[in-house]
Parts: C-alpha cells; sequence; structure tokens
C-alpha cells in the first residue's frame, strides 16, 4: 500500500504544470536543499542500515553459506556440498514437521479468520457496549502467545484438567488431550483460534469503511441480509481478509512457544506437535547442527515464500479493489 | 459510533400515528429487531465468557488451596489463599522478582532503542529525499516479513564472538539498531500524515534537519511512539524464542524462560505455584492494555499489527 503511495506521490510531481518563474525558482532552492539530504539521510538511518547490515544482510549470508556445510559451534564449518539438502529429503522428523506445521497453518489460520469476521459482522452494527465486547474479545490475543498461557493450556487440557471437569459436567468422560498424539495437535490449533480478537479488530476497522448507502441501496433491491453479505460485505471487506490471511499465514508457519511449552520441548506425543520452528531449535540448539538448523530455515523461508507468492497469485480471482 | 446513532430512529414509534394502515409494520419491526438485539447481547456476552474463561478461571485457581485446582472448575472464590504467590515466588533457583527485573531491563532497553532507532529511520524515509529512498525502503518492508530463524544461527554465532552470550545485550542492542521494521514503517506513515509546512518553515528560519526532527516532528509524533512503546513492550516482555536461545543463565532468566523452567520441575504438584506465577507475569501485560488500549487498537486497525 504504501509503495503504491510513493509512487503515486511521485507521479504527481512528474506530472505538474509548469510553474510561473518564481515559483520555480523557489522550488529549485527547495530541491537544491534536498539533494543535500543524501548526508542527512546517513545520519539518520546509519543505526538502521548497520542493524540491516549486521544483523539481517550479513547474516542471511552467513546463513545461506551455513545451510551447505555441517558446522555445529565447536569446530569450523566444512562445505558439504548438497549433503544437507539430501538430509532433508531422508529427514522422517522433518516430513513429520512439516506435516505438522501444515496442518497447524491450514486449519488454524482460515479458522480463526472465520471466527474473528462473524463476530466482527456482529459486532458492526452499532451495537451498545461495542467498545466493551472488543476490548474483551481482543484480550486473548494479546496474551495468547505467551508462556503463561501455553502452561495454562498444558494443565486445562490434561488428565485431570478444566476441560474434563466441564466435560464432566455433561456427563462425558474426558481423556488426556495433550498425552494423547490424535489430539495434542488440536488443542495448539484451538489455542491459535482462541486468539481471533486481533483480526476481529482489523475486520471491524474494515467494517466501518463500508459506505451505509451501499446497503440501503441493496435493500432497497430486495438483497437479503445472506445477498448483501455475500455481495456487499465481503467483496468490500476482500483486501482486509486477503491482508489477514498473508499475514496470518507467515506468522503461524513461525508459531513456536505454544508447541514448545504444551509439549515440554520435545514436539511429542510422537512428534505430533513438532512444530517446525521447533524441530529447527532441537537440531540448532539442543543438538548444535547448526549447518543444519541453517538449511532447515532456508527452507522454511521458501515455504513461506512461496505461501504468499500463492495468496498473491489467486488474490486476483477473489480480492476485488474497489478504484 | 455514529453507526449506533444511525440505528436508534427505527426505535422510536413513527411520529405520525394516523395512518393506521402502516403502523402493523412501524410496531411489529422495533419489537423483533429490540428481540435479535438482546439475542446478540446474551451472544456475545457468551462469547467474552468463552474467550475470558480459561484466564479468569486460573485467576481464581491460583488463590486456590492446592487440592482444589483439579476439582474446581467453577470461577466462584470463596477461599483467599495467597500461599501459592509465596510459594511461586520463591519455587525456583532465585526469587520471582529477580525474574521480573530481568524482563524489565530488556523491555525497557527494548523500548528505548525502538523509539530512538526507528523514528530516526521513520524520520528519513518520510521527509529526506535521498539516493535509493525507494530501493531502501522496499527492503525495509520486506525485512519485516523475514522470519527470525533464517538469522538467528548467524545471530547466535556473532553474539557468542562478542562475548555477549548470557548478558542481555543480544536482546537489547538490535532494537537500538531499527531491527523491528514494523515500528519504522508505523511512524513513516505517521509523518507522512503531518503537514509539511510545519518543516518547511522551520526550515526557512534556518533549522537543520536535526532540528527539525527533534522539535517539529517527535513532539508530533507521540501517538506513534506510544503505540510502538506498547507494543515493543507487550512483544518483548512476551517473547520466548529470542530470550531461550540467548540467555541460559538462570540469573539472568526473563519471565518467560523461568516459566518454562516451572514446566519442566513439574514432577511435584505445585500448580497452584505456577498458576500464581503465570498470573504475576501476565499483570504487567494487562496493565498495558488498560493503559495504552486506545494505541493499541489504532495500532492494530492501521497497520494490522498483532
Amino acid at each position: 500500500m504504501s509503495l503504491a503511495e510513493l509512487q503515486h506521490l511521485t507521479a504527481d510531481r512528474r506530472g505538474k504544470p509548469r510553474l510561473r518563474s518564481e515559483e520555480r525558482k523557489e522550488q529549485r532552492k527547495l530541491r537544491r536543499v534536498s539533494e543535500r539530504d543524501n548526508k542527512a539521510a546517513a545520519i539518520f538511518l546509519l543505526p538502521w542500515l548497520i542493524g540491516l547490515a549486521g544483523l539481517t544482510v550479513g547474516p542471511m549470508l552467513v546463513s545461506l553459506y551455513l545451510a551447505f556445510t555441517d558446522y555445529n559451534l565447536l569446530q569450523d564449518a566444512n562445505f558439504t556440498g548438497f549433503d544437507n539438502i539430501v538430509k532433508m529429503i531422508n529427514d522422517e522428523r522433518l516430513h513429520q514437521s512439516l506435516g505438522v506445521t501444515f496442518a497447524y497453518v491450514l486449519i488454524g489460520v482460515p479458522l480463526q479468520l472465520v471466527v474473528a469476521l462473524v463476530l466482527a459482522m456482529l459486532l458492526d452494527r452499532g451495537m451498545r457496549g461495542l467498545s466493551f465486547y472488543r476490548s474483551a474479545l481482543y484480550l486473548p490475543s494479546l496474551l495468547g502467545g505467551s508462556v503463561a498461557i501455553a502452561v495454562l493450556w498444558r494443565v486445562i487440557f490434561g488428565d485431570d484438567g478444566l476441560f474434563n471437569g466441564l466435560l464432566a459436567f455433561f456427563g462425558v468422560t474426558g481423556q488426556n488431550w495433550i498425552s494423547n498424539p490424535d489430539t495434542a495437535l488440536s488443542t495448539i490449533i484451538l489455542l491459535h483460534i482462541w486468539q481471533f480478537g486481533s483480526p476481529m479488530v482489523i475486520f471491524l476497522a474494515g467494517l466501518r469503511q463500508i459506505p451505509r448507502q451501499y446497503y440501503e441501496a441493496a435493500s432497497i433491491d430486495g438483497a437479503s441480509a445472506w445477498r448483501q453479505f455475500r455481495s456487499v460485505t465481503l467483496p468490500l471487506l476482500s483486501p482486509i481478509v486477503f491482508f489477514n490471511l498473508v499475514l496470518g499465514i507467515i506468522n503461524a508457519f513461525q508459531s513456536f512457544t505454544q508447541a514448545f511449552i504444551v509439549s515440554g520441548g520435545t514436539g511429542g506425543p510422537a512428534d505430533s506437535t513438532l512444530f517446525y520452528t521447533l524441530y529447527l531449535y532441537q537440531e540448532g540448539f539442543g543438538s548444535f547442527l547448526m549447518g543444519y538448523a541453517s538449511s532447515l530455515a532456508w527452507l522454511l523461508l521458501v515455504i513461506i515464500g512461496a505461501f504468499t507468492a500463492v495468496n498473491f497469485w489467486a488474490a486476483k480471482y477473489w480480492v476485488f479493489y474497489d478504484d | 459510533m455514529t453507526t449506533e446513532t444511525a440505528d436508534q430512529p427505527s426505535l422510536s414509534p413513527a411520529p405520525a400515528p394516523a395512518s393506521s394502515r402502516t403502523a402493523p409494520p412501524v410496531t411489529g419491526k422495533p419489537a423483533r429487531t429490540s428481540l435479535a438485539r438482546a439475542g446478540k447481547h446474551v451472544l456475545m456476552v457468551a462469547m467474552v465468557v468463552i474467550a475470558l474463561y480459561p484466564v479468569v478461571w486460573m485467576a481464581v485457581s491460583s488463590l486456590r488451596p492446592e487440592g482444589r485446582i483439579f476439582t474446581d472448575t467453577g470461577i466462584l472464590l470463596d477461599t483467599f489463599n495467597p500461599e501459592n504467590y509465596t510459594n511461586g515466588w520463591n519455587a525456583l533457583s532465585h526469587p520471582f522478582g529477580t525474574y521480573l527485573l530481568n524482563s524489565a531491563i530488556v523491555t525497557l532497553g527494548s523500548i528505548i532503542g525502538n523509539l530512538v532507532s526507528c523514528s530516526m529511520a521513520a524520520y528519513a524515509f518520510a521527509r529526506l529525499s535521498f539516493r535509493f529512498r525507494r530501493t531502501t525502503f522496499a527492503i525495509m518492508l520486506m525485512s519485516i516479513m523475514l522470519p527470525i530463524h533464517v538469522v538467528i544461527v548467524p545471530q547466535y554465532v556473532i553474539f557468542a564472538q562478542l562475548g555477549w552470550i548470557n548478558t542481555f545485550l543480544p536482546l537489547i542492542v538490535p532494537k537500538f539498531l531499527a531491527v523491528d521494521g514494523f515500528f519504522v514503517f508505523l511512524m513513516v506513515q505517521f509523518i507522512r500524515g503531518l503537514p509539511r509546512e510545519l518543516d518547511e518553515a522551520a526550515r526557512i528560519d534556518g533549522a537543520g534537519h536535526a532540528r527539525i526532527f527533534l522539535q517539529i516532528i517527535l513532539p508530533l509524533m507521540k501517538p506513534a511512539l506510544a503505540t510502538a512503546a506498547i507494543f515493543t513492550f507487550i512483544w518483548t516482555w512476551g517473547d520466548f524464542f529470542t530470550q531461550l536461545v540467548f540467555v541460559t543463565d538462570p540469573a539472568l532468566y526473563t519471565v518467560p524462560v523461568a516459566l518454562r523452567s516451572f514446566v519442566d520441575a513439574q514432577s511435584q504438584s505445585s500448580y497452584g505455584a505456577m498458576f500464581a506465577m503465570n498470573v504475576v507475569s501476565l499483570l504487567p501485560v494487562l496493565l498495558a492494555f488498560a493503559v495504552g488500549q486506545r494505541y493499541l487498537i489504532r495500532g492494530i486497525a492501521t497497520t494490522g499489527m498483532k
């Protein structure tokens, strides 16, 4: 959005009609001043440039090199060609972690957005107490990423946990949802969905931008509530849904804390909660196989990049821009 | 807020009840909508209860005797049992206050670092024209999307060589180098919204960029600074991954890392103590939310930050 804005600004400047001579003189003076900005910009951007070189671009290049080595922190790195890639192809725990992470991302992210959108729609129609509901429903997003809540989740879905207590209230016998490989991941997906508050707030802001006249016109034409949702709300909100989807997927691929805490750092039971980043952490900082961990990190970047690219490609078919 | 008033007229009866033919639909509609409205409130209250129940239950349970945590699913507090808090405070190798202090140091350092470095970068991107501005800005935007995992191994090696492992420096110094592009972006957007006439007037009066930045832009961008400060606070306070990687000395544990070691030492049943410290760890976040809610909600709505 901001890039487009920037282009818009520069295009404006180019397209300006000829100015009267004094204005041009003034303009030239300003431009002369602004040409001197190079030096000022270097000073203002110095911290960022150091960070970019020393903490981002430099480490990325090093990481790319390490990805093709057997570096393990204790010994010097040896270039091993495609050994790490071959290892990845045959690494069953990696495949398991990919499966777990895909399931988490592809189930958790859309479900969370659906819940967020439904609640935002319910809240939008000028409800009394809207700001209270919004704040209360936002709270889980604020707290949900913390270690404390992950610890709580572990207890809630444990043997004698709150969840089983509530089930017993309805006469259902529960189980230990955390130590069962079939259900452990579901509890973490639920934890993700529970944090629907922040996309909800973004949706609410988006819904407020939709002109009311559109709905009035639609209802005069006899459109039902569902039809109004399909034909007015959804198209006009689609850029925001898209934005939430892209960011949600990027973030979900990097989820770490929840799986780490709920599984006690193991990714268990039976690797059923072995998130990708958790596996990366185990390899890099548990076994100190930092060369291999770098390969894993780059694979993650490629996967996230691919998902984002597909998202942008698919956007053509369903994201509606009103201009 | 304006929509709220827009809905009101439908509640008031029709001004001219003389035409009896139109009366039934007019009186019928408010009854239905007010019922629907009540139903919606019931639904929303139910959602709020579901959303907050786990947290409230934990807070209440932390004040219950140990044995009742697993038998009582309710959230009515009939006993007041602060023992869990004293037990939890002293359960680990250091008193919990140490971890709180460590987290406070890291968080405060991060806030100062982000405010200084990101606002400087943002001023350059928003107000200065320089070579490669568009390229560098695009790079900055892309860096927002970069997973930390891609750079964490080399960063670890760099910090290890500098002797910074088991200090707070790997957690604080990067913030002074504007690595959180999100905040640069947020501040750029904000500065662009400020009228340029202000700095042009100052420039004609002979002010340089340093003065324009410090005396004109910075005071005007307080809302953006507040948003960045609150988000930095919440993210740093809750950050687990980098703190887990860079801090391994128990004396330097931050709150999230300390809570994690609670889980590891969980063989004996001390859930009450663990819950108590969980609650303690969440209190500053709740406080920040209460104080800065306005900035938070606005920040999320405008930039889509979490």
